[in-house]
């Protein structure tokens, strides 16, 4: 009986709002995302104060959890049952997955008003567009090349930068191992395992070879020797870490920088919030540089696909919230707030620390040198089961003694097995 | 056998007994279209083409090859059997043995009840947390001995690719002993006194009255306990996730971690059905034989 | 209950030495319990300098609130900085009704079960109890479409029909095991005074069943308020659960952790179901004098 009750006021409730929605045609969005606690919320809550002061309503959704899973889990279990959010924190080669089962919206109309073919990067329009239309809008570049140091553990082997070649990072880490010092600063989640992993790629192979072993997957590259040298460049590295580094979460890893336990981290320039969280300066207290490679910029874009919605009200939503998160209003606010730099040219970066000016530059620099290319680790290059193929195998040899001819031959076989 | 064998109204007793099949079948409707339903939905999604969302395209028994050539898959299965057995029997064993210490009249047996149920009360996403530090060989215990002064102590399963799937049986003891130490303790309290009595002025010891007595009759809280506890095992989810994430590398695998990953992480809706029938054909292969025994023993019993 | 005092032919000594080893293995398994708890409340307690510097497992130097009062006020679930405290009641309206429609399903079906048995009783009990089975990520996906075409889609009666229907397999299996000890005998003999099948549910079966239906509430509550997949999959945005919140609080993807907080917010959320341990221990208690009486 309660139940039945509940059930038919719920219904009522429902038919009511919907009226109301009818009778106004508000834009209205329903926004599904991750960015659930500190620094991402608070980015998140500025783009709702703008969407808000533009006249729209904000439905929040947030789903946190393993990096988007549980929310990509939640994403569709909404639209089977056909009730799907207007807005979808999404990445990479997902959208174009989407877009494919023809669940996205297109927002060309908005690009054309707004001119986002001049102001976003080429490469970056290739992942928001499905067949030439826009169906996503970025909102920020993260970079995942960089090394993280402390300054004063480097000092005390005679260095005052990080290693610009693979070389000079192996003799250096030798160098503080020999000193007592744990070179590496790790958390052996598979994820971390393969975001080492794909610098290494890049700067042992040089951009040309990323693209094609790790974005195209060609066979041959795939199976070369470069790609042998690589897992031995991974296996070196696994010596440069401490015992305990299974399961430690990136965090963890970086305080141990800051806290002077460990010289160097490997990861994303999201580490520079911790850093900065705990009142360091750039430059001072720690060095942010880019894992050797020529030229090469490893990104990692975050990005809002729109899905199909009914109604005026949610169309209008739509719309509105794209054009506010390209803007540069919007753009500043954000990656301030997230660590990361615009994903559109023409913002200023006068409010920006040292380490997002170096990104920007190096950006430039990357575009033209042809090295600007999609993170296979963070979702950016390839389609979840072909990329868990690859990190499976990674991670398979960093926790392991399997030689590096065997991790050749079975990342062959793994992407072989997941192509089908 | 209550109304059946009453011979003064024979009309009655089968109206009532009818009344007890009209009782049932709701909860009976339910549970052939929700589980037994969803359980066909899943199987033909095994012989789909499916990826991102579910197809209907046939792909014959493609899903299963390829579930099978996956490395992966085989440590999944393999951890299933070891943390599963060892989980079921060790929660068996502590709960059982709390469940009788603190059936002798306890000082204080309300608050070390509540001691002992409460890891259940916490959500793993946190409580996993915590174990992650205590196993940790440099944060955790181990770290801990070496300050009270016992160097030689070494504790570094959970970092370690052949071990780490033990610490995910310690922390789930640790989670779900509680509430099977709640079932006994339920039904230990339900045991008849007189018997008990009658064999202790028999002049049977203690020990004797418990293992040829009270446990015997206790038998179908065993039964309750090991499915709740296979359940547990089979869909240990957070756990894992929480603690090891399926580490180092995919050593801790299980296969319930295994059909998320293939099923939403990496689109691979086919596979990830075809790992669930295997997982529900497990679990069959187990409980379908007890409970065979265990219905059929219940019936000569009644 | 069987205990030393009452049932043992031993001489004092040999009992007081019993008694010693018996609250000595009770008090280290309650160490082994209590543990991690201790951490947790240590941790929520500090401040994240102090846990920065490194040692996690310690006690907290100086003792500071600040992180409960951050947890239940301040701490942003997604945009809303509004703490856990929101969602409690949203926790609240889903377990409640779905905890007393599935433990008293499960009564009366374990009662059908046994004490009227019908052809293939058995057999009905066997499929029902398969449903413990499944794993909840397998029916996610045909549970939406279902939910979809109901109307019942992110709303808080779906959570309540999909709690109740996954948890009816288990209350039906406590009360069934726990029925078919109890003597056909009590039945029969009301069914000779003229007592039909709900009088003697109600006035013979349900008083002797408290401490089964302790445990029947233990075990759904738990799980229900626990529940994170279908919680996030089923209710969105503002009817989320406490777990759905708490989620949110503590995963992060590339920001800053804030474990005094995360423990913090744990231990909230823990809270209703420590509570409900707490005064369902009670009942235990006076399960045993029912039992009593009955026996």
């Amino acid at each position: 009986m309660y139940l039945r009750k509940t059930i038919l006021a719920t219904g009522v409730a429902f038919s009511a709002l919907a009226t109301a929605n009818f009778a106004h045609a508000e834009p209205t969005a329903e926004v599904l995302h991750w960015w659930t606690s500190g620094g991402e919320a608070k980015a998140v809550a500025s783009l709702k104060e703008d969407f808000e002061a533009n006249g729209g309503t904000w439905v929040d959704s947030p789903v946190a959890g393993g990096a988007g899973d549980a929310a990509m889990t939640v994403l569709r279990s909404r639209v089977l049952s056909g009730d799907a959010p207007a807005a979808v924190q999404l990445k990479g080669p997902a959208i174009q997955e989407w877009a494919e089962q023809g669940a996205l919206a297109d927002l060309n109309d908005v690009a054309a008003a707004e001119g986002w073919d001049d102001v976003i990067p080429a490469a970056i329009q290739d992942v928001m567009k499905y067949e030439g239309d826009y169906v996503a809008v970025p909102v920020n570049v993260h970079r995942v090349d960089w090394i993280w140091a402390n300054p004063t553990l480097l000092a005390k082997v005679g260095a005052d930068s990080a290693p610009t070649t693979w070389d000079e990072f192996n003799a250096l880490a030798d160098k503080l191992q020999a000193a007592g010092i744990t070179p590496v600063a790790h958390g052996g989640q598979p994820w971390q395992d393969a975001t080492v992993f794909e610098t290494v790629v890049l700067g042992l192979g040089g951009p040309e070879f990323f693209q094609s072993a790790l974005v195209d997957l060609d066979e041959d590259a795939l199976n070369s020797d470069t790609m042998k040298a690589v897992f031995d460049q991974m296996r070196k590295i696994r010596g440069y870490v401490d015992a305990d580094f299974p399961g430690r979460d990136w965090n963890l890893a970086t305080a141990m920088v800051m806290n002077g336990e460990a010289a160097m981290q490997i990861m994303g320039d999201w580490a520079k919030g911790e850093f900065l969280a705990a009142g360091k300066v750039p430059g001072k207290d720690f060095i942010c540089a880019a894992t050797p490679s020529e030229n090469g910029y490893l990104f990692n874009v975050d990005s809002f696909a729109m899905f199909n919605v009914s109604g005026d009200d949610k169309v209008a939503g739509q719309k509105l919230l794209a054009e506010l998160i390209v803007g540069e209003k919007f753009q500043e606010t954000f990656n301030l707030l997230k660590g990361s730099i615009p994903a559109r040219s023409g913002v200023s970066l006068d409010k920006f620390d040292d380490c997002a000016k170096k990104s920007e530059a190096d950006l430039q620099a990357a575009q033209e040198a042809g090295g600007f290319l999609p993170s296979m680790a963070h979702g950016m290059a390839l389609r979840g089961h072909l990329a868990g193929a690859i990190v499976d195998v990674v991670t398979a040899h960093f926790n392991s003694d399997m030689s590096s001819d065997e991790a050749v031959s079975r990342l062959v076989e793994a992407v072989e097995l997941a192509k089908d | 056998m209550g109304a059946s064998q009453s011979t003064e109204s024979n009309l009655t007793a089968s109206i009532q007994r009818h009344l007890s099949k009209i009782v049932v079948a709701p909860s009976f409707a339910a549970s052939l279209f929700f589980v037994y339903g969803f359980i066909l939905w899943t199987g033909y999604m095994a012989f789909s083409k499916s990826r991102m969302l579910p197809v209907w395209d046939w792909a014959g028994l493609r899903q299963y090859e390829r579930l099978w050539q996956m490395e992966r898959w085989h440590v999944a299965i393999e951890n299933l059997l070891i943390f599963g057995g060892l989980f079921i029997v060790t929660c068996l064993i502590i709960g059982c043995l709390l469940a009788v210490l603190l059936d002798q009249r306890i000082r204080a047996e309300g608050a070390l009840r509540t001691i002992f149920l409460y890891p259940m009360a916490l959500s793993f996403i946190v409580t996993g947390t915590v174990w992650k530090w205590l196993l940790n060989p440099g944060l955790g215990l181990e770290s801990m001995m070496h300050d009270l002064g016992w160097t030689s102590f070494k504790f570094d399963w959970l970092v370690n690719s052949d071990m780490a799937i033990y610490t995910v049986v310690i922390a789930a003891v640790w989670q779900a002993s509680g509430f099977v130490m709640a079932m006994f303790l339920a039904a230990l309290r339900g045991v008849d006194q007189d018997i008990i009595r009658a064999a202790y002025m028999d002049g049977a010891s203690l020990p004797r009255i418990y293992f040829g007595i009270i446990i015997p009759s206790i038998r179908p809280v065993f039964l309750s306990a090991i499915v709740v506890l296979a359940h547990l095992a089979v869909k240990s989810f957070d756990l894992v996730i929480a603690l090891t994430g399926g580490g180092p590398g995919y050593s801790s695998d299980l296969p319930a971690t295994f059909m998320y990953t293939m099923a939403f992480q990496r689109n691979q809706l086919g596979v990830g059905a075809a790992s669930a029938m295997m997982m529900l054909a497990t679990v069959m292969a187990i409980i379908v034989p007890y409970l065979y025994s265990e219905l059929r023993g219940g019936k000569k019993n009644g | 209950m069987a205990d030393i005092q009452t049932y043992s032919h031993d001489a004092g000594w040999k009992h007081t030495v019993l008694r010693g080893l018996l609250y000595l293995i009770l008090i280290l398994f309650a160490a082994y319990y209590l543990f991690p708890l201790i951490v947790m409340i240590s941790t929520s307690l500090k401040s994240l300098d102090e846990i920065r510097e490194g040692s996690l497992i310690s006690l907290p130097r100086v003792v500071t609130f600040d992180a409960w009062n951050y947890a239940w006020n301040e701490a942003c679930v997604g945009v809303e900085c509004t703490g856990i405290k929101i969602y409690f009641w949203n926790s609240v309206k889903m377990a409640i009704p779905a905890v007393l429609i599935s433990t008293f399903l499960g009564a009366i079906n374990g009662y059908a079960l046994t004490k009227w048995r019908f052809k293939g009783a058995n057999i009905v009990f066997a499929l029902l109890l398969f449903g413990c089975f499944i794993p909840f990520q397998v029916v996610l996906l045909p549970m939406s479409q279902v939910l979809g075409k109901l109307g019942l889609a992110s709303s808080t009666p779906g959570l309540v029909l999909v709690h109740v229907v996954y948890g009816l397999c288990f209350t039906t299996l406590f009360f069934r095991n726990y029925y078919v000890s109890i003597p056909d005998e009590l039945v029969k003999a009301a069914t000779i005074d003229g007592a039909g099948f709900f009088t003697i549910f109600w006035r013979i079966i349900l008083p002797i069943s408290t401490p089964i239906i302790v445990v029947s509430v233990i075990w759904q509550f738990t799980q229900i308020w626990n529940d994170f997949l279908f919680g996030a999959s089923f209710a969105s945005g503002a009817n989320a659960p406490m777990t759905v919140a708490l989620n949110n609080i503590v995963n992060t993807t590339t920001g800053v952790k804030q474990y005094n907080v995360d423990m913090a917010a744990a231990l909230l959320t823990g809270l209703p179901t420590l509570l409900v341990y707490v005064l369902a221990g009670k009942y235990f208690v006076r399960g045993l004098t029912a039992g009593s009486v009955k026996g």
